[in-house]
């Protein structure tokens, strides 16, 4: 996630740099780069997954799922540290203006036109993931994969190219969440995966694992309880909301609001 | 002469930091080597001996000190004693939650309580003092060791000047003999304990829970015994360094120091090895420490030096992952004492 943040920073100061023209589109304080950087960010932090699955994961693919997470650890370590080498460990940002809250006249609420934007953006994300989940045959094919591996391989399912899609989708996914946290916060850091871990394994488990419709509707919970905890306790406590919720669903129903298996 | 022990100063300092690593992997070992449980929350065991024992034998409260709890003076063993058992009561309650669940929900669960101490220790001033920690730890016979030197000193004041260099450094012989010692206790105890009954359960757990369960082994409890000992060895860690440290606060007790080196000390010592896991400390702890004197040259800034040594240290973790897995000493097929190897 900081890796596809970070790309995004790059990509925007090279298409800056071609000339460009950095006219903000309407309201949005941000303007064709931003768009362009995010799409070119997505493509290369999804060719980094999978080139780094290529290199390391596929090696460690028949010893175990805790090996692989322990060399997934590893991994985001090193990558942290190498966006840490390059760029220090002091924010960056993307834009350095401050954008004014406006008032949505109906709602009496108010709220940022970017704002606006990253929610656009997240249902569109959501509902194209739902679409390639349920109607292309490489979605299905995932599914079938996650449901029972062997069964999908003797299916005459390429599962080794179902597990590069899913990590390049992934990574895509996780990029396009860092960027729109470095829109909405107008910083990004090396370690915003990190401080972001938490609540997002606390998201999927409470939506439980290997669905991911429950997954979105665990973000939200736990996003929202986040938020709205600051109400009541120091916001330095928002990382441990999650996880409290975290506990209390392991206790009642551990497999998730939504899990089935 | 005087350079050599000055170099031989710097080695026992760097062996004690070692031997406390040591500590934390020989914990590690039980919980994954022997038993295959995964926590990625070691920090938060480290973080919660050594705050304990801080409080218990730690100084009270001085001026600009937020606390308003502990600094009870009491005696280092007490200190100790309270680390492993306030480590092992935590435990206790996350393996209850969590063992009998699939092995993904120990380890975010781990990852989650580790993260919620990390805040607690960084946040709740009455408890922790914050961000500015605690201070004035007593080291063990700290006072009584110093004070002999120096009378020593006083009293030949003809030594020449390598050999005051040398003495003045007793203390951290003294300290390194001690977390040598209990470092070797723990040694003994783990290998005695793999090669008993219990611990060739814990090996069948690890390889085939069904095949334990089968046999009529209760493999939760067998687990939650090996989670908590594992945790209780950590906090023992944990009170070594705080009294070793005489200050912590809460970034000692990061995931980069007190969970990944642990794991990658672990896997390239060797998992399922004391030997191993006491080497993987040496090693690791070793080649972190050479890299600072190596990356000096290369005219980068602080930070940029660091997040190199980081990635050095990653990439060793994934060369080792894949071409020599068992790390450098392997586990010993047959532990029994029994049969022959």
């Amino acid at each position: 996630m900081s890796l596809g943040a970070f790309l995004a920073l790059v990509s925007l100061s090279l298409l800056r740099g071609l000339g460009i023209p950095d006219s903000p589109f309407g309201p949005l304080s941000f303007g064709l780069p931003m768009v362009l950087a995010f799409f070119i960010a997505l493509s290369l932090t999804a060719l980094a997954a999978i080139i780094i699955d290529r290199i390391l994961y596929l090696r460690l693919r028949r010893t175990g799922p805790i090996i692989l997470l322990i060399a997934a650890v590893g991994m985001a370590f090193c990558l942290r540290n190498i966006i840490q080498f390059i760029w220090g460990p002091q924010p960056q940002y993307y834009i350095k203006a401050i954008q004014i809250a406006r008032k949505i006249p109906l709602l009496g609420i108010r709220i940022k036109p970017d704002e606006i934007f990253i929610i656009i953006v997240v249902a569109l994300l959501v509902i194209g993931l739902h679409f390639f989940l349920q109607k292309t045959k490489m979605g299905k094919a995932m599914r079938a994969a996650s449901d029972n591996m062997e069964l999908a391989r003797v299916s005459g399912i390429d599962t080794e190219k179902v597990i590069m899609w899913t990590w390049a989708i992934a990574a895509a996914l996780a990029a396009a969440g860092g960027i729109l946290v470095g829109i909405e916060d107008k910083f990004i850091t090396p370690d915003m995966g990190w401080q972001m871990l938490l609540p997002i394994f606390a998201a999927v488990i409470l939506g439980g694992i290997g669905n991911p419709y429950g997954a979105m509707a665990g973000g939200m919970i736990i996003g929202l309880s986040g938020e709205i905890s600051t109400a009541f306790i120091s916001t330095a406590y928002k990382p441990a909301v999650a996880f409290i919720i975290m506990v209390i669903m392991l206790i009642i129903k551990p497999r998730g609001l939504f899990g089935t298996r | 002469m005087d350079t050599f022990i000055g170099i031989l100063n710097y080695l026992v300092f760097f062996a004690i930091t070692a031997g406390i690593y040591a500590v934390l992997c020989l914990g590690l070992n039980i919980q994954w080597g022997y038993t295959g449980l995964f926590n990625i929350g070691i920090a938060g065991f480290f973080a919660v001996g050594a705050y304990t024992s801080a409080l218990l034998s730690g100084p009270p409260p001085g001026p600009l000190d937020w606390r308003t709890v502990g600094g009870f003076q009491l005696p280092w063993v007490v200190g100790l004693l309270g680390a492993i058992i306030a480590s092992g009561i935590i435990a206790f309650f996350i393996g209850l939650l969590t063992l009998r669940l699939k092995e993904d929900y120990l380890a975010i669960a781990t990852i989650g309580i580790a993260e919620v101490i990390r805040l607690i220790l960084k946040n709740e001033g009455w408890l922790s003092n914050t961000v500015w920690g605690i201070k004035h730890i007593p080291s063990p016979l700290h006072q009584p060791i110093e004070a002999g030197v120096s009378s020593f000193l006083k009293g030949h004041p003809q030594l020449s000047p390598w050999l005051v260099h040398f003495i003045s450094n007793a203390y951290n012989w003294f300290y390194l003999a001690l977390v040598l010692v209990i470092l070797g206790l723990l040694y003994w105890t783990s290998e005695r304990s793999i090669r008993s009954p219990w611990g060739r359960v814990l090996r069948t757990i690890r390889e085939d829970e069904a095949v334990a369960a089968v046999s009529g082994k209760n493999v939760f409890s067998f687990k939650l015994q090996s989670f908590v000992l594992g945790a209780m060895v950590m906090g023992m860690a944990g009170s070594l360094y705080a009294h070793y440290a005489k200050f912590i606060d809460a970034s000692s007790f990061e995931p980069l120091y007190g969970t990944f080196f642990i794991w990658v000390m672990l896997i390239i010592g060797g998992s399922g090895n004391s030997k191993g896991a006491v080497l993987g400390a040496f090693v690791i702890w070793g080649i972190w420490a050479g890299t600072e004197f190596l990356t000096g040259p290369l005219a980068l800034s602080g930070t940029q030096a660091g997040a190199l040594r980081v990635i050095v240290v990653g990439v060793l973790l994934e060369l080792t992952l894949l071409l020599r897995p068992q790390g450098i000493l392997g586990e010993e097929k047959i532990v029994s004492r029994m049969l022959k190897k």
